[in-house]
């Protein structure tokens, strides 16, 4: 598939949020208030960035069934798929610790404003369902960087767009019951039927 | 969210009853007072995207059961051994482990659904209930409370995504378990008559707007209100 092609895919068709749910709990706990969203978007953006390639070359190099015969030809059938959990998980988790560090170095108020959130990127389905979804659809490394990036794009707009609906919803008058969650999640069914239109474009 | 925790010390009784008042409350009160998604709005990433059908849904409920049960119990019986700096790793450690359990179970034994969950079963993993309870119960409390207070969030769980997959799968397929209701339905009322089924109910968008209305229903019958 031409790169370009997939890029504008995993941002709008196949937007993570609206399309898979991933990354539903961030998605719903941060997107109070814009800056906050714009700000975890970013983090989301650069950890799914960097970790669906380094999760690709695991997968290609270590995991995948006859990975390792580049060490030795003995070991070709050697199967590690089934520790594709362990070590995506891993990865994504050592990478988050870094990114943790970056920002609380370099963006001390960002970093106060996304508090618990940063850490728990690294339980955000979005990122393993990220590498997941990866390996299972046999991207090569290009791809597999321009997904990283557009899927990354995609819930920087969803949260983003989200946080400014839900900003301006203050001022409205919602149920009791319905208030918080409730019209949070007929919102976003909304935007989803929105960003439904896209799989309209045939690419 | 997951890590604002519910804080529950624990008295030392000589012999606490197996089933005593407050366990009995551990289960139930994540059923409807406490429920993790509806109430703490947690686990809804993985939760949503197997409802379109009840047959994965159920499959889905119980390894999340089982998942959060073991990893429950697993931390609580570490729970003195991990230094906290590191705990997040070691949660996800067992966590994972215990997922890849599970999916090599139904790669073996049941490998149709293996196929149709797909990357969800890989995504218990990251699911927050599994995490939240790791933080906010099983660290600090005894192996047979965690076992209990898993449980019932687990139960909480599963009782919500197989609610929204019921009407999910009944009105996007007019079916319930695959048993085709509408067709049955249809053919009492003679040839002409047919119930239509609603194609935007199998869509993410389905899955959104039930999820809120069931949100709606529950908390306006516990009277929670969100600030």
């Amino acid at each position: 598939m031409d790169l370009f092609n997939l890029g504008i895919r995993s941002i709008f068709i196949d937007n993570m949020v609206f399309a898979y749910f991933l990354g539903m709990c961030s998605f719903l706990a941060v997107s109070k208030k814009v800056s906050t969203a714009i700000g975890l978007g970013a983090a989301v953006i650069f950890v799914l960035t960097v970790t669906v390639p380094v999760n690709w070359l695991l997968n290609e190099f270590v995991l995948k069934e006859g990975a390792l015969s580049w060490v030795n030809g003995e070991l070709a059938s050697i199967d590690l798929s089934f520790l594709r959990f362990i070590m995506f998980i891993a990865i994504i988790a050592a990478m988050v610790q870094l990114v943790e560090m970056v920002v609380e170095k370099f963006a001390p108020a960002l970093y106060g404003a996304l508090g618990i959130f940063l850490p728990l990127i690294a339980v955000n389905c979005a990122i393993l369902g990220g590498s997941l979804f990866m390996a299972q659809r046999d991207y090569t490394l290009a791809e597999a960087s321009v997904y990283g990036f557009g899927s990354g794009t995609g819930f920087f707009l969803a949260i983003v767009a989200l946080a400014a609906i839900r900003e301006k919803l203050k001022y409205s008058h919602v149920p009791n019951g319905l208030k918080g969650l409730g019209i949070t999640m007929l919102l976003t069914g909304l935007m989803g039927l929105a960003f439904m239109s896209f799989m309209g474009i045939d690419l | 969210m997951s890590v604002e925790t519910i804080e529950k010390t624990i008295e030392k009784k000589p012999a606490e009853a197996l089933l005593s008042k407050r366990r009995r409350k551990l289960v139930s009160d994540p059923l409807v007072d406490d429920n993790p998604i509806t109430i703490q709005v947690l686990g809804i990433c993985s939760a949503l995207a197997v409802t379109t059908q009840m047959k994965p849904t159920l499959v889905m409920a119980i390894s999340v059961i089982f998942v959060i049960v073991m990893a429950n119990l697993t931390i609580s019986l570490m729970r003195n051994t991990i230094p906290s700096r590191v705990r997040i790793i070691v949660q996800l450690a067992v966590v994972a482990t215990l997922v890849t359990l599970v999916s090599e179970v139904l790669k073996a034994f049941a490998y149709d659904m293996y196929k149709e969950l797909s990357v969800f079963v890989g995504l218990i993993i990251t699911n927050c209930i599994v995490m939240g309870r790791l933080e906010a119960f099983a660290l600090g409390n005894k192996p047979y409370d965690s076992i209990l207070d898993g449980f019932g969030s687990a139960l909480g769980y599963a009782w919500i995504i197989l609610a929204v997959a019921f009407f999910r799968e009944l009105w996007g397929a007019g079916a319930v378990f695959g048993i085709p209701i509408f067709e049955y339905i249809s053919s009492l009322f003679g040839p002409d008559f047919k119930l239509a089924t609603n194609g935007l109910m199998v869509s993410p968008v389905g899955a959104f707007i039930i999820l809120g209305l069931i949100i709606w229903v529950q908390r306006t019958k516990t009277g929670y209100v969100e600030n």
